[in-house]
Order: structure tokens, then sequence, then C-alpha cells
């Protein structure tokens, strides 16, 4: 019987949520809705609050619709600010996401006693806690912790948006008005996506924070948009800077002895800086002296 | 109402300072807010909110202490190196401003959190208030806080009192100002100074995300009321002063209730308050105007209706039954009575029996009307080389929109045309 070490089951966490947001963020980037991304991860607290106080305790089956319906709601909101009361789309984005994440805040100091939630966990995860979290089913399944089904999960379904609605999302991605009169309703894609990072968000907040999703939703998927052209290189990119850098914190967290999912995501931010090292390196007189002429 | 008293003149002087405080933030954040607000960088605060935490961690491990000067230069010299590196990332790179923003954010965020849970782990005893920068600690507040507040508000406002009028024409006009001669490099280092300081001395009071609500919605609320930058400023400090208040007299009389997270809520619901109230700019108001816009439509179509019906049978004062109307225009039954209430009112028709009839005043409107959709389209077809077949469509919605001044340069401009592409007569008044 092979005893899977929680050195193995954390790592394993970091790359499913890394996988999930990466594939998520290369879309999420390319539609310039990064900062929507940014704002949904935060305006899932009330919803992540309300359903705490409903089920008494971390329950997915409660908190992933809350979620999917907080994200919808912010999403929907932002878009009716915008569109509607002709506010600046960064201002909109501002206004609903700080207010949502208010009002979280407001019913979790309220109800602090009856929330088994802290705030800081809210934030930045307790991953560490991951491996030790498993079902007591009495079958082999007890080797395997809590997260890692909700984490694998949600990462088979956005594996399954992205397969089977490759087509659409590219073409809304990269020219919305030329999808509009193919047919394709970018508004329900724009809403389908909304909703994969509102629930992605929430599975993961147990693990990595909801702050430090957005590091995972964004910077792989930033470094590969600078490293190829074309979309599913991007995707792949992303997803391999996305487990490199779970393997990577989690080492250079136990090195220096602090939070796994921040050194994560700090490893990103190095991948990040190597790509666009990379990226300049090319663009100068030496790069393109190096590179091969197109004719 | 004691206890707000209480706060406000400093009977119970915690409070009275904990107020003091968020009035110093509330008022250089609206501040300094607009500016950021109208160069389209609303989220600027929130990204430099983010990006202090490992500047206030380093600080403390290289000074090993809490000092709040110490915390603020390091708050400030990271949040000033997240601005840089988020214009490089957008001057340099193909990465859009909005994901430069998300990822310079999340990554100096994941830094501080790096930093901070390093620090919390050595077992460090004076750490304990550096986690206050995350969630803020308004009640928390003494004398030599607020005392730093009040002085670095009062600098922040007056700097940006004396440059005001670089820092208009840098929000509106970015490339003006170079044209100008004045040092575009030097004015815009100072503002996006002035936003890291007042987003790192407003953190520790209200928090990492909510300061960038202190940022924003202020001015979004104010945006609704006055489009003059001077009334904007005045009018987004107001709101933000009254959040702080009621923000601070809560907390006050009910001590679980964090200060920072209300004073957002107020100034929200104060913003929600202003996009759908406020005259003119409000979405009610446009709703209101749309619905009223709506209504002319569905009268003048009505009259329209009428006067063609009288053109083809020449004679325009005999009652027509209401269906053939009804046939025309594709009025539902309850629009239909609505318009027969308000038509019948306004004297243009004369209504009995399921039969109407114009009146001469109905007869007019009718009449310039028609007018204006055959001028327009023998001006398409004319000026703008539309074909025949195209024009109908376009004079339907157009019809309803020219003035009496652009009705008489059109017909000027037309020299009177007698008849409209699909040689239907022009009905001019008896005196053209």
């Amino acid at each position: 019987m092979i005893t899977i070490s929680s050195e193995f089951w954390i790592i394993c966490t970091g790359a499913f949520v890394a996988l999930s947001c990466a594939l998520l963020g290369c879309f999420l980037m390319l539609r310039k809705m990064a900062l929507v991304a940014d704002a949904i991860s935060h305006a899932v607290l009330p919803g992540i609050v309300i359903a705490y106080l409903f089920s008494g305790q971390r329950n997915d089956a409660v908190m992933i619709p809350v979620a999917a319906a907080s994200g919808l709601f912010t999403t929907w909101l932002i878009d009716r600010l915008h569109s509607k009361g002709n506010i600046q789309s960064d201002a909109s984005i501002g206004v609903t996401f700080t207010w949502m994440f208010a009002v979280g805040v407001i019913i979790l100091s309220v109800f602090a006693s009856d929330v088994d939630l802290d705030q800081d966990c809210v934030l930045y995860g307790d991953i560490v806690f991951i491996p030790f979290d498993t079902p007591h089913t009495g079958t082999w399944l007890d080797a395997i912790p809590k997260a890692i089904f909700s984490l694998l999960a949600v990462l088979v379904l956005n594996i399954v948006l992205i397969v089977l609605g490759y087509r659409s999302l590219q073409v809304s991605s990269f020219d919305p008005i030329f999808a509009a009169t193919s047919g394709i309703s970018v508004v329900f894609w724009n809403y389908l996506l909304m909703a994969h990072v509102s629930v992605t968000t929430v599975v993961s907040f147990n693990a990595v924070g909801a702050i430090l999703v957005v590091a995972m939703i964004l910077v792989p998927s930033a470094a590969a948009y600078l490293l190829t052209h074309s979309l599913p290189k991007m995707l792949v990119l992303a997803s391999g800077f996305g487990v490199a850098s779970s393997v990577g914190g989690y080492y250079l967290a136990s090195a220096i002895n602090s939070s796994i999912s921040a050194a994560m995501a700090v490893c990103l931010g190095v991948f990040l800086l190597l790509s666009i090292g990379w990226y300049r390196l090319k663009k100068s007189k030496f790069g393109r002296r190096l590179a091969p002429i197109h004719l | 109402m004691q206890a707000l008293t209480d706060m406000l003149l400093f009977r119970d002087v915690t409070a009275g300072l904990v107020w003091v405080g968020c009035m110093c933030i509330a008022i250089s954040a609206s501040f300094i807010g607009t500016f950021t607000f109208l160069r389209k960088r609303s989220l600027l605060g929130d990204a430099i909110a983010h990006a202090i935490l490992p500047g206030v961690c380093l600080a403390f491990l290289v000074t090993a202490t809490k000092e709040p000067w110490a915390l603020l230069i390091g708050a400030f010299i990271s949040g000033w190196i997240s601005v840089f590196c988020m214009d490089w990332i957008v001057k340099y790179t193909p990465i859009k401003p909005d994901t430069a923003t998300g990822i310079v954010l999340s990554v100096f965020f994941a830094l501080g959190i790096l930093l901070l849970t390093y620090i919390q782990q050595s077992g460090n005893a004076a750490q304990s208030g550096l986690h206050h920068f995350l969630f803020g600690k308004a009640a928390a507040m003494q004398q030599a806080d607020v005392q730093f507040l009040g002085w670095l508000t009062l600098g922040i406002v007056g700097i940006g009192i004396l440059f005001f009028r670089a820092f208009k024409v840098l929000s509106f006009q970015g490339a003006f100002v170079a044209s100008l001669g004045w040092p575009v490099r030097t004015i815009e280092f100072l503002l996006s100074s002035l936003t890291v300081l007042t987003v790192a001395a407003g953190i520790q009071a209200v928090g990492v995300v909510l300061m960038a609500a202190l940022l924003v919605t202020p001015v979004a609320a104010a945006r609704f009321w006055t489009y003059r930058l001077p009334v904007l400023i005045l009018l987004a400090v107001a709101f933000s002063v009254v959040s702080g208040t009621v923000g601070a007299y809560i907390s006050y009389v009910a001590p679980a209730m964090p200060t920072g997270p209300w004073i957002v809520a107020v100034v929200s619901v104060l913003a929600f308050l202003s996009f759908y109230l406020a005259p003119k700019t409000g979405i009610l108001a446009k709703q209101w105007r749309h619905r009223q816009y709506m209504q002319k439509i569905r009268e003048e179509n009505f009259l329209k209706a009428l006067y063609h019906h009288g053109e083809a049978h020449l004679r325009f004062d005999d009652p027509v039954a209401l269906t053939t109307i009804q046939a025309k225009t594709g009025d539902a039954p309850a629009v239909l009575k609505n318009l027969m209430r308000v038509l019948s009112r306004k004297q243009w028709i004369k209504h009995s029996d399921g039969m109407v009839c114009l009146t001469p005043e109905g007869k007019r409107v009718g009449q310039r009307i028609t007018k204006l959709h055959r001028l327009w389209e023998v001006y398409l077809t004319r000026y703008a080389g539309v074909a025949d077949d195209q024009v109908h469509h376009e004079a339907e919605d157009i019809e309803h929109l020219i003035t009496p001044e652009l009705e008489q340069k059109l017909e000027a401009l037309l020299a009177f045309p007698q008849t409209d592409p699909h040689d239907k007569k022009i009905p001019y008044d008896n005196h053209q």
C-alpha cells in the first residue's frame, strides 16, 4: 500500500487550482476581462459567508450554486452600471466589487461566532491543512483529501467548457463583432465564463485564497501570451507555468517557512519576469539578428 | 443622538479620534481619486493598495520597528514601484493595461503575503499589528496616528491645490500637457506619488480592498450631479466625509461592527442612489425621457397614419374607423386607448364610437411629420447617395427628430421640392 505524502497532495492541490485558472485565464485575458475576474474573486465573499451561515460549515453543495450566483450577479451589475448608467468600465467594476466585499465583511463580523470562517483564510487560504481533511467513507477514497475531489471536479468542468466551447470562446474573444454576426452569443459566453470563474474561485479559496486565485488566472496566461501567437499553445504553456509554480512554490515556502499559496504566486511572478525578459530579448537588436528572416 | 455628539465634539476622545482619522482618509482619498477616475484608472487605487504590502513587511524587517514613518516609507516605495511596473509592462510588452494592473496587483500582494507569513512564523513579538494592514483597524487609531494622518492629508490636498491646473489638464487632455511646455513626467510622477501616499496612509484604517472604494465610489457618485471639476471634487469629498462620519458613528455605537466596511457600504449606497436618482444623468431620469420619447413617436405616427388616410381619400375631416388606422400603425388595443385619451386631450383628434377624426391642429401635426419624412427622403437620395428603396426606414426614424430650425434649413437646402423619391407630393403649408 503506497502512502502518498501530504507533500504530494499539497502540490497536487496547487496544480489543480493552477490548471483550472490558467485555462480560464487565457480567455479572460484575451477578452480584456482581467479586472472583472479580480472583482469576482472579491465579490464572492458575501456569497461564501451566507453559504456558511446556512450550512454551518464548509459545504460545497451549498457554496457552489451560491458562488455561481454571486459571480453572475456581479457580472450583471457591472455590465448594467456600464451600459445603463453610462459609468466608465473601470469605475463600474470598482464600485461593484468593493461594495459586495464590504457587505461580506460586515456579515462576517456580525455573525462571526456562527461562521467558521476567518477573514485571513478567505483571502489567502490554508493549503497546509488540505491533506488532513479526508472523507470518512471507509474505502480507498479515504486516502485522498476532500479538496482534491472538488478541485478535480472543477478542473474537469473547466476542461469540458474549453473543449465544447472552444470555437465559440475563441471567436468571441478575438472578434466579438464577427462572433455576433455568426450567431455566437457573446453575452452568453461571457456569463458562462464568469460563472466558471466564480465556481473555481470559491472551490479554490480554501486552498489558495480568493486573491491568489487572481494571480493564477492572470499571470500564467500573460506569461504564455508573450511567448506564442497560437491559442492552443498559449493554453498549454499557461497550464505548464501553473503546474511548475505549484512545485516551485511548495519548495520555496518550505525553505523560508512561509505561506505555500503565496509562494506559488510569487513563483508565477518569476516565470512572468523570465517570459518578459525573453520577449524583450527577442525584440532587441540582439534577438532580431538571431531570428531567421521571414520572406 | 447623544453618541453622535459625543463623537463629533470629542467628549469621547477615542471615538472622536477615530472620526477625525476617517475624515482625513476620506478627504485625501476622494480628492486624489477624482483625478485617477478622470484618467480612467479607477482601479489603480486597488492595485496600489495590494502592492504596498511587501513594502510594509520589508520596512518592518529592515528597521525591526512598527514606527509609522518607517512603514509608510516602505509602503510608498513598494506602491511606487508597482505603478512603475504597470506602466512599464504596458509600454514595453503587448500586455494590455487591465491585465498589467491585475498581474502587478496579485504578484506584489502574493509577495507581501509571503513576507507577512514569514514574519508571523518567525515568532517576532513585535509583528502583531502588521496584520491590520490587510483589514484595517480604524478603532485602533491613537492620537499620534491621527495627527500624522492630519498632516499628511493637509500636505496631499495642499499639493493638489497648488498643482491643480496641471492635474486638471493632465486628466482631461494628457497629450496637450506636453504641447504646453509643461514637464509631463514630473506632473505624472507627482500625481502617482500623491495617489500612492493617500493609499498607503489610509490602508491602516480601512484595509486593502476597501481603500480602493474610497478612491472610486465618491467621485463616481459625484459625477452624476455635475460636470464641472471644482464642484465634482467638492461633492466627492462631501460624499466621503458623510460616509466616513456615519461609518465611524456606527462602529462607535456597535463595537462589533468594522468601521471600514461600513464607510464603504454607506458611500456605495450614496453612489447607487446617485446613479438612479440624479436628474438628467440618472438611470431613472433616462428611462423616463425614453418613455416620453417613445410616447411622442406613437402619437405622431398615429396622426401621420390619419393624414395619409386623408391624403388617399382627398378629405381630412371625415371620421375614420379606428380599426383602419390600427391596421396601419400596428398598435395594441391598450396603447390605442391611451392614445385616444391623450390625443383628445391635446385636441388633435375627435373620437367617438370607434371612429376618429383629425382636428385642424391634428392635421397640421400629421402634415408636418409627413412633410419631414418626404423631405428627408429627398435629402438622402440627393446628398447621401442612398438608393430610393433604402430611404424609407431611416426617414421613419428621423421624421420625429427634426427640429423647426432644422426643418427650415432642410427646406432651403433642397429648394422646396414638390415630390419625394416615390413621387408622393410633399405637403407644404399654404403660404409656401
